[in-house]
């Protein structure tokens, strides 16, 4: 689905959203009645300092004079890769943003990101991953890294890689895989309104506790994650 | 491998070397003597379940070492990663240990976290559970931290502090870095092989330690403190910090929206980091990288770059 | 990847109290060696995990030499091994055991 038939679908009553090199800002109002906070990345854009920068001021903004959830619009490619943008300290930037999201969810601000096209690598950790909910359209397609750079890394071809990636979800890119993972929570049907399917998660959100990792043991894409951490805090405790 | 038994604890702390040591040493010689109490150690054997799909051998501990001990007689949470085995890359239960450990500080609240960052980012033969662990980690920082827990990062092994291990240190309440210490999201290769040598010239280590380095970072504000390359100095390091970082909130994301903002605006312009040491006011600026830990301190205190009401 | 184990009667229990310890890194030309007191006194065993594959016969003569050497009664060692040279291998098994022979803890 193309950014605006996604808009479309998800606030048939209107919205202000628009991309503005590549980065997502505006608001609708949703079913409810409650005004939506819209940001994001579009047009497979990488995210360096500048885009980084203006994402995290807008959900500043909002914080302070909005209300209701914030959407996050996904449609990235990786980190932008070059001199500037770490000589400048990109780590910090995309780590700003996340925080920014983190605190948004844990202060009355529930984030619902939507993966619509592609990300990756730190993009996708600074948007989508930072998140409470991240949903999947059909279609998206995330990668944490790509399968010719993982080849040239690992000095294995990309059928040999294609070919292990078949008995385990651990490595190769997908929405699939993400969901098995316990990444995305849910891909929902393109098929159908989002609006309607926007209107049920939130009637219905989970609470702002990050179970991602049992959510991973439950389908099966990471059986230890949640046990291992489990048993550190456990340990961890027992020395209070 | 363990340092040597014969050498006089005191002695053995200040000479050596952070950036050489493991992780298991790091943690030794940082934390006061003996009381370190590991957990899920290598006895427990809890190996990564992927890595036989590709051939390669596992450590026991999986790349990392967590546990709680004390630091001049306080309690801390600890975590060292090792950068020698797998490039100190995040994988399933890598990460794992850490996020329980940050949860747990969470519940505790009184214990700071100490986490010494030595990664390339996200194991790549477990690239989905990796990425996964980092974001669970960032999360879990950012939960504890709002419950007043202070998380110190220390930067300065071998693997450097790269990919989701740069966007995890971006979320400590305070970071010390030394010479040998790097911070980036891409490494160089990576910008090298999607931009081209002219975009960035990975061989160029001078280039690489301009960009990303210690005393870049340091003069940046990307780190609070910079360190000299021994335990000693890391653990004063730690210490200092420790006494210095406040509590977390929205008054500090605000000022960290303005602190990257004003950074953009001064420098977003500048081709080198010369070019930044220069606008910062420092008079020959690119003799930065000669300048030995001591000089350079007394130089990055004259500038006064910190994330201290920020970050 | 190769697994290996050994078996060997030790002269004498390995001295001290310690009930395991651990020494190396697992990276290339490197190994870890975890060893643990959970043998009978005379007992000693070995097992490998190893990324360099058909060694077999170097490790017998080097832990062969090992044991005749160190005496680990006692002792189990749960080497992971990136493919070290043998006098890597030799110099960490000897840091094991006089790692887990240290008094105190």
């Amino acid at each position: 689905m193309t950014l605006d038939n996604i808009l479309a679908s998800l606030f048939p009553g209107g919205h202000d959203v628009r991309s503005v090199n590549g980065v997502i800002f505006g608001s609708a109002v949703l079913r409810s009645g409650a005004r939506t906070l819209v940001i994001g990345v579009a047009d497979r854009t990488a995210i360096g300092v500048d885009e980084a920068i203006r994402l995290s001021g807008y959900i500043l903004d909002s914080l302070d004079q909005g209300s209701g959830p914030i959407l996050v619009l996904v449609d990235s490619d990786s980190q932008r890769m070059s001199k500037r943008d770490e000589l400048l300290g990109l780590n910090e930037f995309l780590s700003h943003l996340a925080k920014v999201l983190i605190y948004a969810d844990m202060n009355g601000r529930p984030t619902v990101g939507l993966l619509y096209g592609h990300s990756a690598a730190g993009a996708l950790l600074a948007t989508g991953l930072a998140t409470r909910v991240l949903v999947g359209l059909p279609g998206a397609d995330p990668a944490v890294m790509d399968l010719p750079s993982m080849a040239k890394v690992t000095k294995l071809s990309i059928e040999t890689l294609q070919e292990k990636a078949k008995s385990t979800p651990v490595f190769a890119p997908g929405l699939s895989n993400l969901a098995l993972m316990g990444a995305v929570h849910m891909v929902w049907n393109n098929a159908a309104s989002l609006a309607d399917q926007m209107e049920a998660l939130l009637a219905d959100m989970p609470a702002a506790h990050d179970r991602r990792d049992a959510l991973g043991k439950e389908r099966g894409g990471r059986l230890k994650a949640a046990d291992i951490a489990e048993r550190v805090g456990e340990l961890a405790l027992q020395t209070r | 491998m363990t340092a040597p038994l014969h050498v006089a604890p005191a002695e053995r702390i200040s000479s050596t070397s952070f950036n050489e040591a493991s992780a298991r040493t790091r943690v030794e010689l940082l934390l006061d003597p003996g009381s370190f109490v590991e957990f899920i150690g290598p006895e427990k054997r809890q190996i990564s379940p992927h890595l036989r799909i590709f051939d390669l051998p596992e450590q026991f501990d999986d790349g990392i070492v967590v546990g709680h001990g004390r630091l001049d007689g306080s309690p801390v949470f600890i975590a060292a990663q090792e950068g020698r085995f797998m490039g100190g890359a995040f994988g399933e239960v890598h990460g794992a240990k850490l996020t329980g450990l940050l949860r747990a500080a969470r519940q505790i609240r009184s214990t700071p976290v100490l986490i010494l960052f030595d990664t390339g980012g996200v194991r790549l033969q477990e690239a989905n559970a990796g990425e996964l662990a980092i974001a669970e980690i960032m999360r879990a920082v950012m939960e504890a931290r709002t419950a007043g827990v202070k998380v110190i990062g220390l930067i300065g092994g071998r693997a450097g502090c790269y990919g989701g291990g740069g966007l995890m240190a971006g979320c400590c309440s305070a970071l010390a870095v030394s010479e040998p210490g790097r911070i980036a999201v891409s490494g160089p290769e990576v910008i090298e092989t999607n931009r081209g040598v002219e975009e960035f010239d990975s061989r160029d280590r001078a280039l690489v330690w301009r960009t990303m380095g210690g005393k870049h970072r340091r003069l940046l504000g990307a780190a609070d403190v910079f360190t000299d390359d021994t335990m000693q100095d890391f653990r004063e390091a730690a210490l200092d910090l420790l006494g210095l970082v406040g509590s977390f909130g929205l008054d500090k994301l605000k000022a960290e929206q303005m602190r990257l903002g004003d950074r953009l605006r001064r420098f977003g312009a500048c081709e080198d980091a010369v070019d930044i040491w220069t606008a910062e006011g420092i008079a020959h600026a690119e003799t930065v990288p000669e300048l030995s830990a001591d000089q350079f301190i007394a130089l990055a205190n004259r500038i006064g770059r910190t994330s201290r009401d920020a970050r | 990847m190769e697994d290996l184990s050994f078996q060997h009667r030790a002269r004498g229990r390995a001295g001290g109290s310690r009930q395991n310890a651990i020494v190396g890194v697992v990276a290339s030309g490197n190994l870890e060696v975890l060893v643990e007191r959970t043998l009978p006194d005379a007992e000693c065993r070995l097992e490998i995990k190893t990324a360099a594959v058909g060694f077999g016969e170097v490790w017998t003569a080097v832990i062969g030499d090992f044991v005749e050497r160190y005496s680990p009664g006692g002792l189990r060692f749960s080497i992971n091994d990136g493919g070290a040279r043998p006098d890597t291998v030799s110099l960490r098994l000897a840091q094991a055991v006089r790692l887990i022979e240290e008094d105190g803890r």
